[in-house]
């Protein structure tokens, strides 16, 4: 009987020929990210149980993304803690302010994600990394003590949905759009416990960042992981950033599929997820109503990497953001960061009057760096519009593609990126 | 132990326990927060050995384990709920803490009932009613967690 890549993944990983969704299996795991929100119980964890070691420094990333440059004293005193513990440990492996970035931006622009690899982070975006092969999900702070000490994690082989995307985007309309829609059209729990697979012309016609955009929402509709086979773009992507050999793993033919999801986005609109869940997208020539925003977000995990920057960028030159609108715009790198800054693209942005920032999460979780107040409105280019996520219960958070963000903060209000913006 | 039903779905960790106190975590300090986002006035009605009865997917979206300690620091004996997402239910089982999926729940029970919970025959009882619902029993690895008081103490004893 076939198997998915997710089941070849996971059955190669506990020395298993074949597994089936279902079995409880205990993989070994070849990558595991550590960030400062969910790192530090981890670390008391590790010391409490009498764990000194951890069982290879080689595979272990550390990225402080969360309240970095540190917000206050507890953020700061937090990864001050790891940043003891890494060397306690001898974790070389660890992304100081400076080289610092998003988690999830960062892992498989440094080149520590490859196809077929087992990978865990302390984060539940984590699936993100699905996009170049891999097995990869969220996990929470005793999972990854747990992962530390071992090296390995047990999981239940979830069952896989296949998406299969066909047709042609039409302008304006991006990876986000698309994830939109599928959430819209499953549920933010369509994929409980799941592998959402994701293939189709549409798809191979993706760059890898565009992918990373999809599979970065597969948790999103509830999914354990999201996945897309590596294909010689992948490759490309992986030549200059990784070393040494990796397999690349294809679902079989004969691949047993929970569900298989056929959608032809021929005709798909730039979407927009309305408060308070993902699944609540409407496609923006359905939203008849002028909704004013008093901020546009433009980073994050799903949408803060250089080609996001560049779609953004083009809404502003010779544009200013609208009067009452505040901009905030953060390249999810450093590396991002400097390359949209020799592109002029963080001139065209701080020109228009939007404000450029250190990379962080800041403000997608309501952290820092642009939190917002009761009664406001915001629209995202992140992955999540929950009741308070972006600060105050009683704000709003509207998420769409980086091309309707800047839009709308040029017009000041929720606007389509196909037609003209400003005056 | 009393019932506070929420019967809402995909009631989420951020409304579990909002990013703004993430640089807290320990259960005692996590506590005075709990549920905030979604009822401010959960910890001052909770008491300790209450239970939780929601909706489906509880604890979707972030895997941050503090929506965990919150729960735990603030009494709640365990959460009750039609479904439950997988990273809090992962980390309910790790830590040791009562996650029970019962299906149709958030409609069968009254907020402020008193409810027993029999873990061995899979039975919750509304004390009110006098009615029993039936669960599935936590699957063996689990209650295997649920004795070693989580996955930590389970790794260290091996």
């Amino acid at each position: 009987m076939g198997q998915t890549i997710t089941e070849k993944i996971l059955a190669k990983h506990s020395g298993r020929d074949s597994v089936k969704p279902g079995e409880l299996v205990n993989a070994k795991l070849d990558l595991i990210m550590c960030h400062d929100v969910t790192t530090t119980p981890a670390i008391d964890m590790l010391k409490e149980h009498g764990i000194t070691k951890v069982f290879d420094p080689e595979k272990i990333v550390i990225m402080p993304d969360h309240f970095v440059p540190n917000k206050d004293i507890k953020s700061a005193e937090m990864v001050r803690k790891i940043r003891l513990w890494a060397k306690e440990v001898g974790i070389e492996k660890f992304y100081e302010l400076g080289n610092h970035g998003v988690c999830h931006a960062l892992l498989p622009e440094q080149g520590h994600v490859k196809p077929s690899m087992t990978i865990v982070g302390a984060d539940s975006h984590t699936c993100t990394h699905g996009a170049l092969g891999a097995f990869s999900t969220g996990i929470g702070s005793t999972d990854l003590a747990a992962s530390l000490a071992t090296g390995e994690l047990w999981f239940k082989v979830p069952p896989t949905i296949l998406f299969n995307i066909s047709g042609k985007l039409k302008d304006g309309v991006y990876a986000k759009d698309i994830i939109l829609e599928i959430i819209r059209r499953i549920g933010v729990d369509g994929a409980r416990y799941k592998a959402m697979e994701f293939k189709g012309e549409v798809i191979d016609a993706l760059s890898i960042e565009a992918r990373m955009t999809i599979t970065n929402m597969a948790i999103e509709a509830g999914a354990k992981s999201g996945i897309i086979a590596a294909d010689e773009k992948t490759l490309a992507y992986l030549k200059d950033r990784s070393e040494g050999d990796f397999e690349i793993l294809q679902s079989d033919e004969d691949a047993v599929y929970e569900q298989q999801i056929d959608i032809d986005i021929s005709d798909l609109e730039p979407m927009v997820a309305f408060p308070h869940l993902p699944d609540n997208g409407k496609a923006v020539s359905d939203i008849k109503e002028k909704i004013i925003i008093d901020q546009a977000y433009i980073g994050s995990c799903t949408n803060g990497r250089i080609e996001d920057l560049r779609v953004a960028a083009e809404y502003f030159k010779g544009q200013k953001v609208a009067k009452g609108t505040r901009c905030i715009v953060i390249p999810a790198t450093t590396d991002i960061w400097k390359q949209a800054n020799k592109e002029g693209l963080l001139d065209i942005f701080m020109e228009a009057g939007a404000t450029v920032s250190s990379p962080t999460c800041g403000a997608c979780l309501g952290g820092h760096m642009g939190v917002i107040a009761g009664g406001e409105k915001c629209i995202s280019t992140t992955n999540r519009n929950f009741v308070g996520r972006m600060g105050s219960p009683d704000s709003e958070v509207y998420l769409a593609s980086p091309a309707t963000v800047a839009a709308s903060a040029v017009n000041g209000y929720i606007s389509d990126p196909r037609k003209a913006v400003g005056e | 132990m009393k019932a506070h039903v929420y019967k809402r779905k995909h009631i989420n960790t951020d409304e579990i326990i909002p990013a703004r106190y993430l640089t807290m975590d320990k259960e005692a300090e996590l506590a005075k927060y709990a549920m905030e986002d979604i009822d401010t006035e959960f910890v001052n009605k909770v008491e300790a050995g209450d239970v939780i009865i929601a909706g489906e997917n509880f604890g979707c979206g972030s895997s941050r384990e503090h929506a965990v300690w919150a729960l735990r620091g603030a009494g709640v004996k365990a959460v009750i709920a039609d479904s439950f997402a997988r990273i809090f239910y992962r980390n309910c089982i790790n830590n040791g803490f009562l996650a029970i999926e019962c299906q149709g729940v958030s409609e069968l029970i009254e907020s402020g009932s008193e409810v027993k919970i029999d873990l061995k025959n899979g039975l919750l009882s509304d004390l009110k009613s006098r009615k029993e619902y039936h669960f599935a029993p936590l699957p063996d690895f689990a209650q295997e967690m649920l004795d070693a008081g989580g996955l930590l103490n389970l790794i260290t004893k091996k």
